[in-house]
């Protein structure tokens, strides 16, 4: 019970801290609106081009906000040694960093909602499968935010955490199939497109939004769940070889 | 889990080794610490104070040596103990966007404190120390005197068995420093365990049941304040100050008065130290033959000081001046 008390309190700190403050807030709705318009003037065919670019911006605004604020809100924490103080708490390292973690989690789900908003005045949704697409959103915010930890717990300085971040995000951007799919990539580049997590989860928000995957959905949840396992492991191998020596 | 309750020391650590690359930052230390003792860590800037708090409180892992807290083997499990420690770190490092009562809240809640009892707690911890006008204000509007007062408070509101401060009063007022020692010693009374790392030699000794002066990762002395001063005790000791003095003038002074030591301190001033009685006509009317004018000459009680200069070898200035230019061990 106390143990709960505590991640509580830390989600709670958090979400009051960064993800609600104005600033945030405005980041998390400009951010997927200007994702949004951007490709919907580049497609060119009108409203139609709406349903095939909705899963690309629902991924890139969790991707962009989750990793953004997560990895320099940790590495802000940690510089000013404030981290610490949740590093001398009697809780399991594990479950300080799944509080850490949660806050971004939802913040990048409700960052997802912002383009879905906006298309429902635009297209028609009806045919979408709310109950893949709100699990694919899930895990897309899972990986994402666990890929802004690992990052975090890898670099010292802030902006390292954002260059460091650039570095998988905008390969992602091109190679996840967000907005060209995976088979028109040159061969030699679609095996790194199966090493990323995006992959899987826009694969599944195709196939919930155009029913047009290119994996088995089981496939998709079991490949992104994998990535989720294994990002969230390395970063708590990476903190604890790195900030308890 | 349940700690063992028997008569063994509080904080035990045995041969805490910790190296960072090629530096040996604490070599084979071996202490205890007793419960409702408040014991007191001496040494210089990078002696390996802070590290070894880090390896007792778990933000540092040893490389060999075993500490146990309370009853808990904390060696391979750091957390075990945790809910019985409290730290005040050498920066008073809370939450800048969040008010000094929400700060205490939040680190209250860390140790599963239930909303009503830290509420409560966080009010009667701010108003001990002086805060409660304050309470409201974000905790980076503080003053550096209140930053640390605040951190002390977020240090203790869990009630930990054992607290851990390193260099509390370095860097602030002399008022706030004042007060930072009473709350200190009024936490003690009250039965808290104080692990207190310092270069003030004069707080260490006016607090501290018993001390231990490290240097370079090692202990090279551990103590009561009563006995550490036992050597020096009888000694007599005297401060003076001439018009100027030089390295010739020393050992002038040296083969003139062979019972007597002399020490310099600075450009004009020097420490005179002997078992025997020192007599001062002698010695103003040798320093007018050598054309010096004795300014001023004062008694000194031997101090911690002295028996810290003279197991370490350090100079107690040297030590101030070095931590004043910031950095911590």
């Amino acid at each position: 019970m106390k143990q709960w008390i505590a991640f509580w309190n830390i989600f709670l700190k958090d979400m009051r801290a960064y993800y609600l403050k104005p600033p945030n807030i405005s980041w998390g709705l400009i951010f997927p609106l200007a994702w949004t318009g951007m490709f919907f003037i580049k497609s060119g065919l009108g409203l139609e081009s709406v349903l095939s670019l909705l899963p690309g911006v629902i991924a890139i605004s969790i991707l962009f906000g989750t990793t953004s604020l997560l990895s320099v809100t940790v590495t802000f924490e940690k510089k000013g040694r404030s981290f610490d103080r949740l590093l001398l708490a009697p809780i399991p390292v594990g479950l300080l960093m799944l509080a850490k973690t949660t806050g971004a989690i939802l913040f990048g789900m409700a960052n997802a909602f912002v383009p879905v908003i906006l298309a429902l005045f635009l297209a028609d949704l009806s045919q979408i499968a709310w109950s893949l697409a709100v699990p694919a959103v899930l895990m897309i915010a899972i990986a994402s935010t666990f890929l802004g930890l690992f990052v975090a717990v890898s670099v010292s300085e802030v902006f390292e955490a954002q260059t460091f971040s650039n570095f998988f995000r905008f390969p992602m951007i091109f190679l996840c199939g967000l907005f060209f799919p995976v088979d028109v990539l040159p061969v030699f580049l679609r095996p790194l497109s199966y090493l990323l997590p995006l992959t899987y989860g826009v694969d599944i928000l195709h196939g919930a939004i155009q029913g047009k995957n290119m994996m088995p959905v089981s496939l998709d949840f079991l490949a992104i769940a994998f990535f989720c396992v294994t990002l969230f492991y390395f970063s708590l191998k990476n903190l604890y070889r790195k900030w308890i020596i | 889990m349940s700690p063992t309750k028997d008569q063994s020391p509080f904080i035990e650590t045995s041969e805490l080794t910790k190296k960072f690359d090629k530096i040996t930052a604490v070599d084979k230390m071996s202490f205890e610490v007793d419960q409702g003792e408040f014991f007191g860590f001496l040494g210089p800037n990078g002696a390996g104070k802070t590290t070894t708090i880090n390896l007792l409180t778990g933000l540092a892992r040893p490389d060999s040596g075993t500490i146990r807290i309370g009853g808990f083997e904390c060696t391979k499990n750091p957390k075990a103990a945790q809910h019985l420690i409290g730290v005040v770190p050498d920066e008073s490092n809370l939450y800048p966007e969040l008010s000094g009562f929400d700060n205490l809240c939040f680190c209250a809640a860390l140790y599963g404190m239930p909303k009503k009892v830290r509420r409560t707690k966080a009010r009667e911890l701010l108003e001990t120390f002086g805060l409660a006008e304050a309470a409201d204000r974000k905790f980076a509007g503080y003053s550096k005197g209140m930053k640390r007062k605040l951190t002390i408070a977020a240090g203790i509101i869990h009630s930990p068995s054992v607290l851990f401060l390193d260099e509390p009063t370095t860097g602030i007022d002399v008022a706030s420093a004042r007060n930072i020692r009473q709350l200190v010693k009024g936490l003690h009374r009250a039965g808290t365990t104080i692990f207190l790392t310092t270069h003030y030699i004069e707080e260490a000794e006016r607090l501290c049941d018993r001390i231990a002066f490290i240097v370079k990762g090692r202990i090279v002395g551990v103590d009561t304040v009563a006995n550490l001063l036992r050597p020096v005790q009888g000694k007599r000791v005297m401060l003076f100050s001439v018009s100027h003095s030089d390295a010739v003038l020393f050992g002038k002074l040296a083969a003139a008065f062979p019972l007597l030591e002399f020490r310099a301190l600075s450009d004009g001033q020097f420490r005179i130290e002997s078992t025997e009685s020192i007599h001062i006509g002698p010695l103003v009317r040798f320093l007018e033959e050598q054309g010096i004018e004795a300014l001023e000459a004062r008694n000194l009680h031997p101090s911690l000081e002295d028996v810290f200069v003279r197991i370490t070898g350090i100079e107690v200035d040297l030590m101030k001046k070095e931590k004043e230019k910031g950095g911590g061990a």
